[in-house]
């Protein structure tokens, strides 16, 4: 390995104490991270999300984050202050989430929006600014985006607010994405339109992409290789392609709890947890 | 079986809702049609905005037709219905957050249908539906807050058996649940439709979900019933719709294009 | 282990077996969260200390009746024997004080009673109905919305005479509206969730639906309300009090007690400011009652 890894994570783990007793949300994860796209897979609880925000120093106030080393790019992310992570988050590490309405300012218009992110990272005039925006939304597979860029957060559906959003987050061409359930709201139809947007961004950017989904389906046909979280832990670590083959109890009860269109079962099977998985 | 020549239990016939709001009015359903049969579960699968939560709340009596007919077991019905009417047709809600009243008990929750319908035993009855649920006795007088979204959906199911329902309507039941817990719960509905012989209708945006449980699923799109077919057909592919093909693509997961790889496509 | 050991270990026990069992645990969860603010815990002292020296009163003023006279012993500052002092004809002014909260306590008691179910009737019906009912009793409930409550106060006792009675009337009349406007927005967000449909698809009739699940929501809020309004009602009363118009002499009452103290503020300030302070901190403990129970009552726990 001559290169260094985009994103290199040993022994992460967030911890929340409350009225005395800690609990670890996020227990021992060590991974690296290429220019590709890796799934964290889990139910809920399984630490998935906690793991997105750990990575952008987002864990809420009571929460303690605790690793051996978390690498961006060679870079030391521990131990950052508030200011000096105002030049990653945003600019060279970005994240989606599931809910675009809520993340979008709803009395700003769509290009006001997008070109402010543009500005707050880049600078430059107002002109080259409207540019690149439209730009941007016409990167995210929108169809007019002369015509959107006017329109506001409540005029646009669910897929193009998604939509919007990922060109807000884009436009100052962070090197790592990271989208947590950001397509778990939307449509199948439409989700996988905007998993086509992402899928082209890594593919011509060489963007390093972390999808966080409790959606096993979209996790395998979409990524390269997957990380299956319970309880705070790795439990597979496999390329997205040989999930099905996947080793470990828990992947292999996931797998056999959804029900699938093509392969029907008279009944589906019942996920047992072993506690020594996590001991 | 489906395509029997039983008449139908459930007959929805030309059926319209309509919502009035600021800018106008919104076709919510526009003239759908179906019938489903004695002990069939049926489904019925469509995206956000495709009005099958709406037909359904139609059937129950929760919303008010524009124009249509809905006729159960024979007898045509309105949103004004009489007790035994109700009794007949009970409904489990997608959001188990939201469809238990949260100061009221479990034991208060399955008690309040037999007060209404002055059932006797009510002792029993509550221990019995608890148990058709797999809750342990334990969780009787707990608070919904209590709960995990799991164990309030089964409270909603036993809330909705109590009552000995001939119909159970289903709207997207588990799909605020994680897939170990669905798993669960769409096991359970399945043992207890063998084992009442219930007749169900099941609306889901989940094709698995819905071709697991039924054998003849409606599409809906925009308010419109686009086809009804069996699931065996809808396997092979064999449907009569474009919408229905890409709903069938798309719940398979994606599909990466070849050309999607190649470079210069962002400017 | 004590009796106290075992009641609290069966109300903290994992899986409640009744329904009693199960209310007592949230009452306790209630009584513990709101042990944690020290200003509520404050609030709810004086209140309680209000309501057993209005049960308590003979007790606590050792026998000595309210009304005794002495006017050899006029206008005394506090000392061991008259803790407050005495007013001018000689009464005691801490016995009149305790004797005060009688007064206080009734009316306060009285205009809820009165205020809060027709508030919720009216409102729950008008949210849960909605259409036309909706239309007339909100502009029903405007319309008494719009009489200022002391004016009222006034023409009513000019009419019907001076007197407790009357001044509950004339304070109910005007404090019902806000409890009115406060169920029916509740009711409407209410009405619109799965648990309430689920029990129309049960057949439930519309009052057993009101009644049952609907009234019980909405009471929390209401309560809150009612404790924090508490302090307005205690003012207006003392109000129609120092005017003459509410309890009329000689039975304490806080208000007449400081309008009777007015004109020897200067030389004898113990008469005015003594029920003036009990005025003050009552109506201070009712709102920090009301804050604690808001912050117990906050929707995210219910």
């Amino acid at each position: 390995m001559t290169d260094v890894p985009l994103l290199n994570v040993q022994d992460l783990s967030v911890a929340f104490t409350a009225e005395g007793a800690t609990t670890r949300a996020v227990d021992g994860l060590s991974f690296t991270l290429g220019r590709e796209r890796l799934g964290i897979v889990g139910e809920s609880g399984s630490g998935k999300s906690t793991t997105g925000r750990a990575i952008l120093g987002l864990v809420p106030r009571p929460g303690v984050v605790t690793a051996r080393r978390l690498r961006f790019a060679g870079e030391d992310l521990l131990g950052l202050s508030r200011r000096q992570w105002t030049r990653y988050r945003g600019r060279r590490i970005a994240m989606i989430t599931q809910d675009p309405k809520f993340s979008l300012n709803p009395v700003m218009s769509v290009e006001a929006q997008v070109t402010e992110a543009y500005r707050l990272h880049h600078g430059g005039g107002a002109r080259a600014a409207r540019r690149r925006a439209l730009d941007m939304l016409d990167a995210v597979a929108i169809a007019d985006p002369d015509k959107v860029a006017r329109l506001y957060p409540h005029q646009l559906s669910g897929g193009m607010a998604q939509r919007v959003m990922i060109a807000a987050m884009l436009i100052a061409e962070p090197d790592l994405l990271i989208a947590d359930e950001a397509v778990s709201a939307l449509d199948v139809t439409v989700q996988n339109e905007v998993l086509g947007v992402l899928d082209r961004l890594v593919a011509e950017r060489g963007m390093g992409l972390i999808f966080i989904s409790h959606n096993l389906t979209a996790v395998a046909s979409f990524c390269d290789r997957v990380l299956v979280m319970y309880g705070g832990r790795v439990m597979e670590d496999c390329d997205a392609g040989s999930l099905q083959a996947a080793r470990h109890p828990y992947t292999r009860a996931l797998l056999a709890a959804a029900p699938d269109l093509d392969h029907p079962r008279q009944t589906l099977s019942v996920v047992a947890r072993d506690p020594a998985w996590l001991a | 079986m489906s395509g029997g020549r039983a008449d139908p239990l459930v007959q929805v016939d030309g059926l319209s809702v309509a919502f009035r709001y600021a800018g106008g009015i919104l076709m919510a359903v526009r003239d759908a049609s179906i019938a489903v049969t004695p002990g069939e579960t049926f489904g019925i699968v469509g995206e956000s905005g495709s009005g099958k939560s709406t037909l359904l709340r139609a059937i129950a009596g929760l919303v008010r037709p524009a124009g249509g007919r809905i006729a159960i077991a024979g007898e045509t019905v309105g949103p004004r219905r009489s007790r035994a009417q109700r009794r007949a047709l009970q409904f489990v809600f997608q959001d188990p957050y939201g469809s238990l009243h949260p100061r009221q008990t479990v034991d208060r929750a399955l008690r309040e249908p037999l007060a209404i319908h002055a059932l006797p035993d009510a002792d029993r009855r509550i221990v019995e539906a608890m148990a058709d649920v797999d809750l342990a006795p334990a969780f009787r007088f707990r608070y919904p807050h209590q709960l995990s979204g799991g164990q309030r959906q089964r409270v909603a199911i036993a809330r909705a058996l109590i009552l000995e329902p001939k119909i159970l309507l289903l709207d997207e039941p588990t799909s605020a649940l994680d897939v170990s817990v669905q798993a669960e719960v769409l096991n359970l509905l399945a043992r207890i439709r063998a084992a009442r012989s219930l007749t169900g209708i099941l609306v889901s945006h989940d094709l698995g979900v819905v071709a697991h449980l039924c054998r003849r699923i409606a599409v809906m799109r925009h308010g419109a019933v686009l086809e009804i077919l069996d699931v065996e057909a809808l396997r092979r592919g064999e449907v009569v719709h474009p919408y229905t093909r890409g709903l069938i693509a798309a719940s398979r997961g994606y599909r990466r294009r070849r050309e999607d790889n190649g470079a210069g496509w962002i400017k | 282990m004590t009796a106290t050991d075992e009641l609290g270990g069966w109300v903290a026990e994992a899986a409640p077996t009744s329904p009693g069992q199960a209310r007592l645990r949230r009452l306790a969860g209630g009584a513990r969260h709101l042990g944690r603010s020290p200003l509520a815990v404050l609030g709810f002292a004086i209140v309680a200390a209000l309501v057993l020296a209005a049960l308590l009163a003979p007790l606590v003023a050792q026998g000595v009746s309210p009304l005794a006279q002495n006017l050899g012993a006029r206008l005394e500052a506090p000392s061991a024997a008259h803790w407050f002092g005495t007013d001018e004809l000689g009464r005691d002014i801490f016995v009149r004080t305790v004797y005060g909260a009688r007064a206080t306590l009734a009316i306060v008691a009285l205009v809820g009673v009165i205020v809060v179910p027709i508030g919720l009737m009216v409102g729950t019906a008008a949210g849960y109905a909605g259409g036309l009912l909706d239309g007339v009793l909100m502009r029903l409930t405007d319309v008494f919305l719009a009489f200022p409550s002391l004016v009222l106060a006034l023409a009513f006792a000019a009419a019907l005479g001076p007197g407790i009675v009357n001044a509950v009337i004339a304070i109910s009349l005007t404090a019902w509206p806000p409890y009115a406007r406060l169920a029916r927005a509740e009711t409407a967000s209410i009405a619109r969730s799965d648990f309430i449909a689920a029990v129309v698809l049960q057949g439930a009739s519309t009052p057993r639906i009101l009644l049952r699940h609907i009234v019980p929501l909405c009471l929390s809020s209401v309560i809150i309300r009612l404790t924090l309004d508490m302090a307005g009602i205690i003012l207006i009363a003392a109000g129609l009090g120092f005017l003459g118009l509410g309890a009329q002499p000689p039975t304490p009452e806080w208000g007449a007690m400081v309008a009777a103290g007015r004109s020897v503020v200067f030389d004898h300030w113990w008469v005015s400011t003594i029920p003036g302070l009990a005025i003050f901190s009552v109506s201070l403990a009712f709102n920090l009652v009301g804050d604690g129970l808001r912050d117990v009552f906050d929707p995210k726990d219910a």
